[in-house]
């Protein structure tokens, strides 16, 4: 089972996974996975390629719910809602749970309509001045502000790969999100890019629970204070990201964060 | 000598080249310790398109200009002079004489073809051996030049290649010059037409009614004025048969790739291609008998007075439905095209399903559904069929669609099969009406075939 670090601070969980089972059809994806998200510290989900990280992080706001084929057992609450319950409105979930993902999907529309989105569904802003507002607190949040703010009207699909998971985030942060999840946001970028999105993930920690999943060792480690380490579908071992670098209690974490495997 | 035999011929010498070119190269492979630049078959085929290529184009020259040869032999001999001098009557008759020569025909009918026959049947038996003859010396000589160039070293394969790329670029050549080919004769025709009717009454007038029996050689521009004719086909089918095909093509393809699970969509798909494979000529037989005089009903119905049976509305109705399949594969196609990431991203944002298609994936499949509206209208705007039976040949500048009005299609036919004669300015007016439509259509067809290049770079 799941060696769970025992020297981690009293934290309150912004999301808690119990016992969590993840099926595509028959095949079992992930496996009695149980974990808490803390609202204070960015969590990195690491382990090798098909292991079930990105699995997991989409049952955290049911964008697995668009597979026809995924199932979900056991349950994850946010603020103590489970989020699989018939009461549980996956629009206002999703909107409490933001994602960013691998690849930049920016909207084939302008940066401005691109942050816009999110509010407009939502209902958050009234009237042009106060979506201007948001659009310009997001994209300064993001760190995109400076480099676009000449060319709002400019499509989102003309700007540099970086520039454009920038915007993604700056999107997800539109709408006033409570955790942040991100699929290898940075898997497609450069070093530079990727050493701006660190940057902003720093700056954003905090303020939002950020989880995100990373092939990059180097990247946990630098963005992260708590890791969990996956393998095969299982949890393998959870705790504060130096000890898991440093002193990691399992064979098999060891193996993959010293390169034997994976 | 039919074609068709010489076509035999050529293959069956090219055959022959095949063989002979393979067992010449195995010759090689025994003989020596070295190996062949080509493999055996390409040797073979290169022998045999050598052969090939040079008879076949024998035999197209041949047949074009044999019969020409033997119609001067006929035409030498005493039997011929006393033919009538000219025009149809003697072309009858000689028609009649080689008919019965080849024996496409028992008997003669008039009586000076008797006489003819046997010319006939003795010119075509001597031109039948000459073409057989010269088909066999170009087989052989090209077949001894291509077969004596045969080396172990010799490179088969790349000149087998090239010119199997040769033929494929000449069948390609083939639909690009008929193309031409008609653009020519359409502009030639409109051209004459032209001469005779100043293009501005025919552009800017709005009264339609030529006649055919009028003098030629004064035409009435005043009479040839296209507009109503224009307004006729842009109100059938650019506007009314659009505004029942786009919503409802839109809708469809939005089901089938959004909504419809996977066995229904296997089904309603091809049940829609279907309808795209309905001949036209159906179509106008339900414009005409069902729609067309339950739409007359409805006006009468809605206390109009003496509505027409035959309505623009029906026409355009029927119309919308025939491309409904054209403008939904097309929109099909561009929203599924979109990538799964775009949803994925405004799925995430907390957008419901419906506001995903409605904010971001029509959006962004936009530029491949305008390019399919635009084919489907310039379909609707050459469509013939449904007009020419449920629409009317009274042109009629009007836009209610409960009245009669004719289109371009429609006039081009009923000209061209009017009783004026070929070179009336009623008659060549088709040409003008086809050059017209040809223009629109081609620019439509460019248009959109731009806006779907650009759509696709967009998301490569
Ligand atoms: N849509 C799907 N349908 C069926 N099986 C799936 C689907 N998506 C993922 N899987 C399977 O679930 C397992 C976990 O996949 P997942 O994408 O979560 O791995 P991952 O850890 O994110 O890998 P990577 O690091 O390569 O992104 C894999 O075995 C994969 O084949
Ligand atoms: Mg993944």
């Amino acid at each position: 089972m799941t060696v769970v670090h025992d020297n981690l601070e009293k934290t309150e969980a912004k999301m808690r996974a119990k016992d969590v089972s993840v099926y595509y059809g028959a095949k079992k994806a992930i496996d009695d996975v149980s974990i808490d998200i803390p609202t204070e510290y960015v969590t990195a989900f690491i382990g090798p390629s098909g292991c079930g990280k990105s699995t997991f992080l989409r049952t955290l706001n049911r964008m697995n719910d668009t597979i026809p084929s995924a199932r979900v057992e056991g349950s994850i609450e946010l603020d103590g809602d489970d989020i699989y319950s018939s009461g549980m409105d996956v629009v206002q979930l999703r909107a409490r749970v933001g994602m960013v993902f691998q690849k930049p999907n920016p909207f084939p529309k302008s940066i401005y309509e691109n942050i816009a989105y999110g509010p407009k569904i939502h209902g958050l802003a009234e009237g042009k001045d106060e979506l201007d507002a948001v659009v310009e607190r997001s994209l300064r949040r993001a760190g995109l502000w400076d480099e676009v703010k000449d060319r709002l009207q400019d499509s989102g699909t003309a700007l540099s790969g970086g520039q454009q998971q920038r915007l993604c985030i700056a999107r997800a942060i539109a709408v006033d999100p409570e955790v942040i999840l991100m699929d290898e946001p940075c898997s497609a970028l450069d070093p530079i890019a990727t050493a701006k999105i660190e940057e902003l993930i720093d700056e954003l920690n905090g303020r939002y629970a950020i989880v995100i999943v990373t092939h990059s060792m180097q990247q946990a480690a630098r963005v992260s204070q708590r890791t969990a380490f996956f393998h095969l579908g299982k949890m393998i071992e959870y705790g504060r990201t130096t000890d898991i670098f440093t002193t990691p209690l399992e064979q098999r974490t060891q193996d993959y964060i010293t390169g034997r495997y994976g | 000598m039919s074609p068709l035999i010489l076509l035999l011929l050529a293959i069956g010498l090219g055959l022959v080249g095949w063989l002979a070119g393979r067992a010449r190269a195995w010759s090689f492979r025994k003989s020596g310790p070295t190996r062949l630049a080509s493999l055996p078959n390409y040797h073979g085929w290169y022998v045999a398109l050598w052969i090939a290529i040079p008879v076949l184009i024998f035999v197209a020259v041949w047949s074009a200009i044999a019969p020409e040869l033997v119609m001067q032999h006929v035409l030498a001999q005493p039997a011929a002079a006393d033919l009538p001098a000219f025009g149809f009557q003697r072309q009858t008759i000689l028609n009649e004489a080689r008919a019965v020569a080849t024996g496409d025909a028992m008997g003669v009918f008039n009586a000076e073809a008797r006489g003819l026959v046997e010319p006939f049947r003795e010119a075509i038996g001597r031109y039948d051996i000459v073409g057989i003859v010269v088909a066999l010396v170009i087989a052989f000589a090209a077949g001894a030049f291509s077969f004596l160039r045969l080396r172990p070293d010799f490179r088969a394969r790349n000149r087998v290649e090239k010119s199997v790329m040769a033929i494929l670029l000449v069948a390609s050549l083939v639909a690009i010059l008929t193309t031409l080919g008609i653009l020519a004769s359409l502009v030639f025709e409109t051209v004459r037409f032209f001469g005779m009717v100043s293009p501005l009454d025919f552009l800017f007038g709005t009264f339609w009614s030529p006649d055919p029996m009028s003098n030629a050689a004064n035409p009435d521009g005043s009479r040839y004025g296209a507009i109503p004719l224009f307004w006729g086909t842009i109100f059938i089918g650019a506007i009314i048969a659009m505004v029942v095909a786009i919503p409802l093509g839109l809708m469809s393809a939005i089901y089938l790739t959004q909504y419809a699970p996977g066995r229904l969509r296997t089904w309603v798909k091809p049940a829609l291609e279907i309808l795209a494979g309905v001949p036209t000529v159906v179509y106008g037989y339900f414009a005409a008998l069902t729609v067309a005089p339950f739409i007359r009903d409805l006006a009468l119905a809605a206390g109009m007075s003496n509505p027409s049976s035959e309505s623009a509305l029906a026409a355009g109705l029927v119309m919308g439905v025939m491309i409904i399949p054209f403008v939904s594969s097309m929109a099909d196609d561009s929203i599924a095209a979109v990538p799964a990431a775009m949803r994925d991203g405004s799925l995430a944002m907390g957008a419901t399903h419906s506001e995903t298609i409605r904010r971001v994936l029509v959006p962004a499949a936009l530029p491949g559904i305008v390019a399919g509206v635009m084919l489907a209208i310039s379909r609707a705007i050459g469509e013939t069929m449904i007009v020419v039976m449920a629409a009317s040949t009274a042109a009629n500048l009007t836009a209610n669609p409960l009245e009669a009005m004719t289109t371009v299609t429609v006039q081009i036919v009923a000209m061209l099969t009017g009783e004026g004669s070929f070179d009336h300015p009623a008659t060549l007016s088709a040409f003008a009406l086809g050059f017209v439509l040809f223009m629109v259509t081609l620019a439509l067809n460019f248009i959109a075939l731009r806006v779907v290049k650009r759509f696709r770079e967009a998301y490569e």
